[in-house]
């Protein structure tokens, strides 16, 4: 299907509204559509006085981890007198996820005014915006987008005539899956490889060229200019009443066995059940959802019952045991081969690892060839076993969570489907022994 | 996330693939990559970054984008101008997968197969490229030089099954049925 798709009337679009629209990409008609407002808002309010609203707002971070957004720029220390800075990360390669893609295709002022605030807010006079090297649409509008407010004089040393100096850069990654973990992402802006740092200390300290740095994800600084110009009461509005820990609206990216695939943004907490079913539209005639991983590839899979009992929001998630992520919806029916899809995991995982532990470049390598040995017929049960050993060997034991994240799908896997691993090995084929062996 | 790799890392260098370099009677001569606007795009990325080093991949995209591929004299040339030994410098390139250390086909083709685009039918696809560019094998340059077909990791596009790029363009929705519309439409 075309994409963006017509919006659902169940959506609650804040973030998404503009997407499809050309004429909201250039400037002047970003303007037009309240572009702007809020950047001249905060650059009249004292930077703690928009760290208050943030915190008030209950905005959390839509990479992953959802940290709270307000408290982490509290770390950030006013008057230290070193310099500091904010990264955007616009690394986006957690399999499943494509919504920071549209947000920077579609909406690039509103990145550039949220990095803006962003970095104003933590005493920053320079933004890096770091887009993963193959989003080259994106990189050609935020690359244009910045041009504009410079031209405009809403960036520079003296953004929006105020005096205040704020610089934000575009920065062009190479290809490397680990630069979204956010000390990886400061090394390789660095011009290092991208290893992920061992924390303490946390970027708050020492990040970006050792000073202190904030990394928020695209989908969390574009909220920001609607929290500012609307107030942190409105934006606690969205959300489910029972839980005033997860507030505002979310954008999903939906993909595999379904409909229609695409970006749909939702309150918090909406159910599960009618995000799949009324605005994805099901699964594909005769065919049943059978797996359902709902936030990345890293967080563990979902039994469709599980997932229909599932509110979208932090808690929600975590109650039907796995988490949030960063709100890439994965569906697989029951057409599909499950352990070869876990198996293809495995191997983007193997792939991505820096290599810098050793449980993870072991560990991810190993599981891969297992589940591959398993998905060709040549399986044990013994493998199984092997398979949950090593990965708890890769679980909380590494610099950063990418080996986690390779275990993470392989024990849920086994855990609730292991009967199509058994399967498979029940299947194994029988090698033809040569005649002068035997 | 993608280069000449296969999927556990190992490199294939195309067939054509050759250094060239300085010391050998009747090579060619490097031409360096840093004169004029782009020397002038180097020194303006400068002024972005409080260290020499941050510009570091950008000047390897602009080589890149210049040569098609990353050589060690490319290598050696930006080490220089940021102060930094080759050997460093060839760490960083050999980390990252979109930096091409040898040559590559005139279209470069990148093909997601990761689950959410494997579960859509992706290796469907791969397996119509590699039939109708005549590469027969991943990784490996096409014998009339015009093609080199790679699988990458996630291109971040799940919704658009399934999604590759050509060198440096991004084209969504591709199926086997599409695929001899596309390679004609690349010429």
């Amino acid at each position: 299907m075309g994409f963006p798709h017509s919006p659902h009337e169940r959506e609650t679009l804040v973030l998404s509204k503009y997407f499809g629209d050309k004429d909201a990409i250039g400037l002047e008609g970003w303007r037009k559509r309240g572009g702007y407002v809020a950047l001249e808002k905060a650059l009249k309010m004292t930077p703690a006085e928009i760290v208050g609203i943030v915190k008030e707002s209950g905005l959390r971070g839509r990479g992953g981890a959802g940290f709270p957004t307000g408290v982490k720029w509290s770390f950030m220390k006013p008057g230290d007198g070193k310099p500091h800075y904010l990264c955007c990360n616009a690394d986006e390669s957690e399999p499943g996820t494509f919504k920071d893609r549209e947000i920077m295709r579609w909406t690039p002022h509103a990145l550039v005014e949220g990095c803006a605030i962003g970095a104003y807010a933590i005493g920053a006079e320079v933004a890096y915006i770091y887009i993963r090297g193959e989003y080259t649409e994106a990189l050609e509008k935020m690359n244009a987008a910045c041009k504009e407010a410079y031209a405009a004089g809403i960036l520079g040393t003296n953004a929006m005539g105020t005096g205040k100096t704020v610089h934000v850069y575009v920065h062009k990654g190479a290809g490397a899956y680990i630069c979204g973990e956010e000390t990886a992402l400061m090394n390789s802006l660095e011009g290092r490889r991208g290893n992920p740092r061992i924390k303490p200390p946390f970027p708050a300290v020492a990040g970006l060229f050792g000073q202190p740095t904030t990394i928020n994800n695209v989908e969390t600084l574009v909220a920001v200019p609607h929290i500012l110009v609307n107030g942190a009461e409105w934006y606690k509005k969205f959300g489910r009443p029972d839980n005033p820990k997860s507030t505002g609206t979310k954008l999903f990216s939906v993909c595999g066995n379904i409909q229609k695939p695409g970006n749909y943004e939702v309150t918090l907490g909406f159910p599960f059940k009618d995000f799949l079913y009324d605005l994805c539209g099901g699964p594909l005639p005769g065919r049943q959802f059978r797996a359902i991983i709902p936030g990345g590839i890293s967080v563990p899979i979902q039994t469709r019952e599980e997932a229909e009992n599932s509110p979208m929001d932090y808690e929600g998630f975590v109650a039907n045991g796995t988490m949030l992520g960063s709100g890439g919806v994965i569906v697989i029916d029951d057409a599909q081969n499950l352990v070869k899809q876990i198996a293809r995991a495995a191997r983007f995982f193997a792939h991505e690892s820096c290599a810098q532990c050793t449980q993870c470049r072991e560990g991810t390598a190993w599981t891969t060839k297992i589940l591959e040995r398993i998905v060709a017929g040549d399986g044990t049960h013994e493998d199984l076993e092997t398979l949950l050993e090593i990965g708890e060997n890769m679980t909380g034991k590494t610099i950063c969570v990418l080996s986690d994240s390779c275990a993470t799908p392989v024990a849920s896997g086994l855990q609730k489907f292991r009967g199509d691993f058994e399967a498979l090995i029940k299947k194994k084929k029988v090698h033809m022994v040569p005649a002068a062996v035997a | 996330m993608s280069a000449a790799h296969n999927e556990m890392g190992e490199m294939h260098a195309p067939a054509h693939a050759s250094h060239s370099g300085h010391g050998h009677a009747g090579e060619e001569v490097y031409v360096k990559v840093f004169t004029g606007t782009r020397k002038a795009e180097l020194d303006e990325l400068l002024t972005r970054y409080p260290t020499k080093m941050a510009a570091l991949l950008p000047a390897l995209w602009i080589v890149q984008e210049e040569r098609g591929w990353v050589s060690s004299e490319g290598m050696a040339e930006v080490a220089e101008l940021l102060d930094l030994t080759p050997a460093y410098v060839k760490g960083v390139v050999s980390f990252y997968t979109m930096y091409h250390q040898h040559p590559v086909g005139q279209h470069f083709i990148q093909v997601c197969t990761t689950s959410p685009c494997n579960v859509c039918g992706a290796e469907d696809v791969v397996n119509a490229l590699l039939k109708h560019t005549g590469c027969e094998e991943l990784g490996v340059t096409s014998p009339d030089g015009k093609y080199t077909v790679i699988e990458v990791e996630c291109l971040g596009a799940c919704g658009f099954n399934t999604p590759l790029m050509v060198n440096e363009k991004f084209i969504e929705s591709v199926t086997p049925a599409s695929v001899p519309a596309l390679l004609a439409s690349l010429g």
